[in-house]
């Protein structure tokens, strides 16, 4: 057993990776994926075929074409375009949410961790109630309160995430409160706040990743889901979760192609950042592969 | 003995290979032994030398990614290598039983261990209902354990690491099994439990006729248990012979280096070095007596430990926990370290050692008593507030685990370089790495090695990265808590002789914790065996190896397994 360890404790980093992506086709799939995500969110604007805000009557509602491929909405803009746009405004605000949970859950979590005692209890419970919340309707609330703006959608949609970090650093921090390097860091006259920034965070960092990349589609889908019911982003802006919750009036009468695409966009973006998250998972840690 | 009678195991030529990502290994090359009836055979080497797979291979319970390449491998005539999965399925347990090193993972922490024997039982169609339980306790009782009919019920974490190993037993005997594998048995456990386990599995298996397989790195203990040695390395039998000519007369060079490195009561440090080590003739100068009549460097007062109960009491602040109530861990005890003395804190786990070293590091709080280091009373600052402190450079700790002290995602380097850069006045990059270029010099790490991560160093390099670390600021007292406990013993050897040298050149004085006193014996003058957080027993260390005072230090003299006196290490001697 021990000849096997010594071996691939020799294996350098960069060809972990190639063998990981060589193992597992789908995180390929979910690489590429983000690729073109990230292509539509910087330069969607720029190679869109139409303005995503500019009307024209004389074309609305007509069904995909070679001209228009994902069709045109009620007042003729070009559904395409919008979608392309929207990735930009969606992936920011699931972007600076994640972030912005990302921070705050790692400070909190991690000091729970690494001091527990009271910091453990006021944190544990102040988490714990955020968590008794239906989540949703947490950020529903907080956004109906703060105001119909981006800003707010990201305040709420970090805030609600927050526990999911905090939890995980927390317990990352506290198996290693006691571990022989952290003593080790203390001999060496550390002060706590460091030993944190600097030995138990950098470790606690893989598991945060793979967190963030998992919650990253959630995000947008919570996003999404604001905008669905009229809170957040504003038409004519193009956002998804407005497109569809537009498109969803005209399903009846015919006009699939409003909601479908924006829908398709939306699930596409979301199942890429789950496989995204499984690979960078497959990375971090081998052995955690389902 | 049995030259007769058909062996009841024989591997022949086998052959283990791994297929990993960067191809195939080769773990067990061209293997071959047999097992008589009634037998005792060890299976010695360091690790990664293949004898726990070797062992795998012939239970069949490889990973999924190793495979027997070649050979043969038999049990009373049944090809073992061509048996279906059930016909193993029966064989494993009922046949061959297998004991594991950790006794607490082996146990499934949600049932109750007779639940456990009884479940074996009923697998294998051996009893079940009121007879099986019936026979659990029998058998708790074999592997004597006190009142079998309460510790039937009790769960694997409410009974101690000797008794979870006599439970695996327990559970290993269950089905009147005729080969026994017991794979490193009592590794991480005290050496008088080890003892009594060991005696126990000696007895059992004479009782019932049992043969066994004892599995280990520890040359002294296969040579107190076994009757037929085989010595690995890299996967291929260096020799095998019977204990007393292994000792009389080993043939393979690598079986005398393993022999040398063996601590033993009369083995000086130079002497566990390999016979062609050019340090083997040099003094070991750190032997010299210290200076008597100076001032203490460290002086320990009634130093006292308590732990608060369990329960922790009232969570309302209001209502303080009554300091009498709790674990006392260390219990008033008092000693002194002089300038440049080593000093042996000796004594089995639970005993409160490792308590009394963290609270001389400051990692920890007293309760009651006072440290005073070069005239300092140290006790009274804060454990929190002590990093800062200028006391901390002088104070500094070498770890058990070498690993688990070595941040995993810091090179060697920046491990060396934190106290560096944290408490000296050596600033500047290439001044500190100058620094610890120099250090690791002293330490014998390879300069090109400190860019390495941890998991990329073996044990014996990491044990060095430590060790380098510890002295990095020129400590005063270094307290060495079983610094080669996890290392193989040849690299025992060669970390021994390096602190032993280390100690002349910088004049620090050592206060080394451990459990083994022959260790202990080699690289200090003084010993202090504690025992239920007291001191009960202090003197010279060539003292107390010779005539101990107390029974429990003679009772844990006598428990350590040493290996017979080669002729070998009589030449030496002469």
């Amino acid at each position: 057993m021990t000849d096997v360890t010594a071996f691939e404790a020799g294996v350098k980093p960069r060809s972990h990776i190639v063998y990981i992506l060589t193992e597992n086709p789908v995180s390929i799939v979910a690489i590429a994926g983000f690729a073109v995500i990230v292509f539509a969110a910087i330069f969607g604007p720029l190679v869109a075929p139409y303005d995503p805000l500019a009307t024209n009557a004389s074309v609305s509602l007509q069904p995909p074409s070679w001209a228009h491929w994902f069709g045109t909405d009620q007042l003729g803009r070009d559904v395409f375009s919008r979608v392309l746009a929207a990735a930009r405004l969606d992936l920011m605000i699931s972007v600076a949410a994640v972030g912005l949970s990302f921070v705050i859950g790692a400070a909190i979590g991690s000091a729970a961790g690494y001091f527990g005692g009271w910091t453990d209890r006021i944190t544990g419970r102040v988490v714990d109630t955020i968590m008794a919340f239906p989540l949703f309707v947490l950020a529903m609330g907080i956004v109906a309160a703060l105001g119909n703006t981006v800003e707010n959608i990201i305040y709420a949609t970090a805030i609600i995430n927050v526990p999911f970090y905090a939890r995980v650093a927390r317990a990352e921090a506290a198996i290693r409160r006691n571990a022989g390097f952290v003593q080790a860091a203390k001999l060496s006259g550390n002060s706590d706040i460091r030993i944190l920034a600097t030995q138990i965070f950098p470790n606690a960092l893989p598991p945060m990743a793979v967190q963030a990349s998992l919650n990253m589609g959630w995000a947008i889908l919570n996003a999404a889901g604001l905008s669905f019911i009229g809170l957040g982003v504003r038409p004519p802006t193009p956002e998804w979760g407005i497109m569809v919750a537009e498109g969803a009036n005209f399903i009846i009468s015919g006009e699939w192609w409003l909601a479908i695409f924006p829908g398709m966009a939306l699930m596409l973006t979301v199942f890429t950042f789950n496989l995204l998250g499984d690979a960078l998972r497959d990375i971090v840690d081998p052995r955690q592969r389902t | 003995m049995s030259e007769q009678q058909p062996p009841l195991i024989s591997i022949d030529d086998l052959t283990v290979e791994f297929t990993t990502r960067d191809g195939t290994v080769t773990a067990v090359r061209n293997v071959s032994f047999k097992l008589a009836k009634g037998e005792t055979l060890g299976i010695v080497g360091e690790s990664g030398s293949g004898k726990s797979v070797t062992s795998y291979a012939l239970m069949r319970i490889l990973d999924g990614n190793g495979e027997v390449a070649g050979g043969e491998l038999q049990y009373s005539g049944i090809d073992l290598k061509r048996a279906t999965d059930r016909q193993m399925r029966d064989i494993r347990g009922r046949e061959i039983s297998m004991i594991f090193q950790n006794p607490r993972t082996a146990l499934n922490p949600i049932r109750k261990v007779g639940q456990q024997i009884e479940d074996v039982m009923r697998e294998h169609a051996i009893a079940a209902g009121g007879l099986a339980k019936k026979r659990a306790i029998e058998l708790l009782e074999t592997v004597r354990i006190r009142d079998p009919e309460k510790r039937y019920h009790a769960y694997p974490h409410e009974l101690s690491g000797g008794m979870c190993q006599r439970v695996v037993i327990a559970l290993a005997l269950a089905c009147r099994p005729r080969v026994l594998i017991a794979d490193e048995p009592t590794t991480g456990l005290d050496v008088t439990t080890q003892k009594a386990i060991m005696d126990m599995v000696q007895e059992l298996a004479a009782e019932q006729g049992l043969s066994t397989i004892l599995i280990t790195h520890d040359l002294g203990l296969a040579a107190t248990y076994c009757q037929r040695i085989v010595v690995m390395k890299a996967g291929e039998v260096i020799e095998a012979a019977d204990v007393r000519d292994l000792f009389a007369r080993p043939q393979a060079d690598y079986t005398k280096a393993l022999i040398e490195a063996t601590p033993r009561r009369d083995a000086t440090i130079r002497g566990l070095l390999p016979p062609d080590d050019p340090r083997r003739g040099q003094p070991d100068l750190s032997r010299q007596p210290a200076s008597a009549g100076t001032e203490p460097l460290l002086s320990v007062r009634n130093l006292t430990k308590v732990f608060p109960a369990a329960s922790g009491g009232s969570w309302l602040p209001w209502r303080k926990t009554d300091p009498t109530e709790g674990f006392t861990a260390v219990d008033g005890i008092s000693f002194d370290i002089a300038a440049g003395e080593s000093v042996g804190l000796v004594g089995e786990s639970g005993c409160g050692k490792s308590t009394t070293s963290m609270m001389i590091m400051r990692l920890l709080d007293v309760t009651d008593g006072s440290i005073t280091l070069a005239g300092e009373d140290l006790s009274a600052i804060p454990a929190a507030r002590f990093a800062r402190h200028p006391a901390r450079a002088r104070l500094q700790f070498v770890f058990q685990d070498a690993t688990d002290s070595l941040n995993p995602r810091f090179t060697a380097a920046r491990c060396i370089a934190d106290p560096v850069l944290r408490l000296s006045d050596v600033k500047g990059r290439a001044r500190v790495r100058r620094r610890v270029e120099d250090l690791a010099d002293m330490v014998g790490l390879p300069r090109t090695l400190l860019d390495r991560f941890p998991h990329q160093l073996s044990g014996g390099q990491k044990a060095r990265v430590g060790i380098a670390r510890a002295i990095a600021l020129n400590p005063k007292l270094l307290i060495l808590d079983e610094p080669t406990a996890a290392l193989d013993v040849s690299v025992q050897a060669v970390v021994l002789n390096l602190l032993a040298d280390l100690r002349t050149e910088l004049g620090m004085s050592y206060l080394f914790v451990s459990h083994d006193l022959n260790v202990v014996n080699l690289l200090c003058e003084r010993v202090l065996v504690m025992q239920a957080g007291q001191i009960i027993e202090e003197g010279p260390a060539s003292q107390v190896m010779a005539a101990p005072n107390t029974e429990y230090a003679r009772a844990l003299l006598e428990s350590a397994p040493e290996p017979p006196p080669s002729l070998l290490n009589r030449k030496a001697a002469a």
